[in-house]
């Protein structure tokens, strides 16, 4: 067993899974969606993204690419909430939540790309 | 290159992750702990406030308690978290600075830096390898002649010396092991603008391994090699590497063209030279009986010329080993014994020879030798080998008429070869004519242009009938003489060298010979008039090459 890896492999896999857990619910219920789950996406996400700095493969590569993705996905649901809370006290307005999450649902996407990539690259590995 | 970005990435991975994470706690924290607005009330910290208020307190601690003042347990927090940022700040920074001052990350800096400066010349261009004492007398003079150079070697300190050398052009270079494939395709090997890989590094295995490397790569491009062993010449010659110098071989056949026909010679002195230099005196060197001293690779290319000159050879030899191989070599007179003595030299006939070459290894041997030597027959000629370009003062302070210089000979034999290639197919020609013809050339040389040393111009003529000089001559087809026309009537000076149409060449062509397209032309000219050519050339859609791909004209060898 290699720490390094069960790090890597950890905070992919929890990016993904704090994606879903904010990602799921009603796309327009504010109480759907907390905010502290986003902020726990990002930095996960963001951590991932450098974990993944460095890798000279192809597959290195297309990691650091669909975790790119992700960081600008959810860096921009994070810059939508954080305007609508802080200069137009609309936070809580179902089409600006609705736009947070599908922001963030998009990130979804990234992240499930890297964990499938992940899984393969993991099956292909021989004993 | 890349290696060392990825490895940079990799290495940068700790600390970014750690500067994440300690933000993160610090922003998550503070919006957990209540706080009080000025009202009193019980206040949150946002996640947008936490991270403006962390952003500043981390890397400056701080504007001050925005946008209230704090609790004590909101302080309590913020202390512990400003020491953690701030940390973890000094850590990122540190291990930036580290891995941009590591040796590995600055040269894989310089070598990316190389390759774009290479790419960036867009002119054609010579890859010269070794900047020792031939590499920097080759790139000096090129540089001066307008051509551009790529240097490659493998000591900082030579490196530092080009920076420091004040040349009139950029010259990129790379501190590197050109016997590495990649290191010479780095320097361009492979682009068209490369006219020529020069290989002139002190080692002849080196050189080798730069010739083979290139006309495996690039059987097309040219390479001029130093070498200094006859096995490292046969090797070289194996692969068709262009020209190999052996400056010995080199020396020692002007030395007996100098014997033989110093005319011709002397026209290889005077059309080498660069342009406008005031000319030497010329080289006389006696016939009659010559001394060898060291009968080494130098000792036996001289004996070898100087006796197809017709010369008496004696060689003075200490080493028993070379003697023997004189003696192999059916070599009549040849004495044992040090030259650095009287007795030896007394032995071999001093006292009645017109010349002696002091040609070891050692230059305090050779002063000491051409001393000796001069003590007892003053009016003898003296040759001396000098080994080290340090020890010019030296040589200069013994007044000797002639010294070779190996490295100086090689750059010398190298420049026309590298700048105007007809110009060396010239003199070779040269070589085989009569010292009477020579004389009269070198007659009209010296009427034209005095005591400079001419400007050499090779041209090719490209337009259908030369129209660029049209409204000069007339109806009449356009000759070589109608070049020197100037719109201000004045009398320019040309000596027309060489002449060439579908692949017959022509020595010293009458100025009245009618020109065509296809024809080449090798002028003696002076400077100003030379720029004038150029322009001419480079300014007229009906006339050639410009100066930059004249180099590029490469007639054939003569035979």
């Amino acid at each position: 067993m290699n720490l390094d890896k069960v790090l890597f492999g950890f905070f992919v896999l929890l990016a993904l899974t704090l994606n879903v857990g904010f990602v799921y619910g009603d796309i327009d219920t504010p109480e759907h969606h907390h905010v502290w789950e986003l902020f726990a996406a990002l930095v996960v996400s963001l951590i991932a993204t450098v974990l993944k700095f460095g890798d000279r493969s192809h597959l290195g590569a297309v990691l650091l690419a669909s975790s790119l993705v992700a960081d600008l996905h959810l860096v921009a649901a994070a810059l939508v909430w954080g305007l609508n809370s802080q200069v137009f006290a609309a936070a809580s307005e179902p089409g600006v939540v609705a736009s947070v999450v599908s922001l963030a649902c998009g990130a979804l996407v990234a992240n499930l790309a890297s964990v499938i990539l992940l899984v393969v690259e993991t099956l292909t590995l021989r004993r | 290159m890349e290696k060392v970005l990825f490895l940079f990435m990799r290495r940068m991975r700790r600390p970014l992750v750690l500067l994440i994470s300690v933000y993160a706690i610090a922003i998550g924290g503070l919006v957990l702990i209540p706080g009080q607005d000025d009202q009193g009330q019980v206040w949150h910290y946002d996640f947008f406030h936490a991270f403006y208020f962390f952003s500043f307190v981390g890397p400056t601690v701080g504007f001050g308690e925005i946008p209230y003042a704090l609790l004590p347990q909101q302080r309590f927090w913020v202390s512990l978290m400003l020491y953690l940022t701030v940390i973890s700040w000094l850590y990122t920074i540190g291990k930036i600075f580290g891995l941009v001052s590591e040796p590995a990350f600055i040269r894989a800096m310089q070598e990316a830096r190389f390759i774009r400066a290479v790419r960036r010349l867009q002119e054609p261009f010579h890859i010269v390898c070794g900047y020792g004492e031939t590499g920097s007398l080759i790139v000096e003079a090129l540089s001066a002649r307008g051509a551009r150079c790529v240097v490659l070697d493998n000591e900082p300190a030579r490196l530092d010396d080009l920076e420091l050398a004040n040349l009139p052009l950029d010259v990129p270079r790379l501190c590197a092991d050109a016997t590495n494939t990649q290191v010479l395709i780095e320097a361009g090997m492979r682009l068209e603008d490369c006219l020529s890989v020069i290989a002139v590094t002190d080692s002849d295995a080196v050189n080798t391994k730069i010739a083979v490397t290139t006309k495996l790569l690039m059987p097309r491009r040219v390479v001029m090699c130093r070498a200094e062993s006859s096995a490292a010449m046969e090797n070289m010659a194996s692969f068709d590497t262009d020209h190999i110098i052996n400056p010995f071989d080199v020396f020692a056949e002007h030395l007996g063209l100098a014997i033989r026909k110093p005319h011709v010679n002397e026209l290889h002195r005077w059309l080498g030279a660069r342009a406008g230099r005031k000319l030497a005196e010329p080289l006389l060197p006696p016939k009659g009986h010559w001394l060898v001293c060291g009968y080494g690779r130098f000792g036996r290319a001289c004996r070898r010329y100087l006796e197809a000159s017709d010369v008496q050879v004696t060689v003075i030899e200490r080493d028993a080993e070379s003697f023997a191989k004189a003696k192999d070599e059916g070599l009549k007179n040849r004495i044992v014994g040090s030259a650095t003595d009287p007795e030896p030299l007394h032995e071999a006939g001093v006292e009645g020879a017109q010349g002696i070459i002091a040609g070891t290894d050692s230059d305090t041997d050779n002063l000491s030798i051409v001393l000796t030597a001069r003590a007892i027959n003053p009016r003898i000629y003296t040759v001396a080998r000098q080994n080290h370009r340090a020890e010019g003062e030296l040589y200069r302070a013994a007044r000797l008429p002639l010294v070779v210089e190996p490295s100086r000979i090689v750059a010398w034999r190298i420049l026309p070869l590298a700048t105007i290639p007809a110009l060396s197919d010239f003199l070779a020609r040269c070589r085989n004519q009569e010292d009477d013809w020579a004389a009269e050339l070198l007659e009209e040389l010296r009427e034209e242009m005095g005591r400079r040393a001419p400007a050499v111009v090779s041209l090719r003529v490209a337009g259908a009938d030369c129209q660029g000089l049209r409204h000069a001559v007339g109806d009449r087809a356009v000759r070589i003489a109608d070049l020197a026309y100037s719109p201000q009537g004045e009398t320019m000076p040309l000596v027309p060298l060489m002449w060439g149409r579908d692949g017959k060449y022509t020595l010293r062509p009458a100025p009245a010979q009618a020109l065509q397209a296809g024809d080449s032309l090798l002028l003696a000219t002076s400077e100003r008039m030379a720029h004038r050519l150029e322009w001419l050339v480079c300014h007229s859609e009906h006339w050639g090459s410009a100066p930059g791909t004249q180099t590029r004209l490469r007639p054939p060898q003569a035979a």
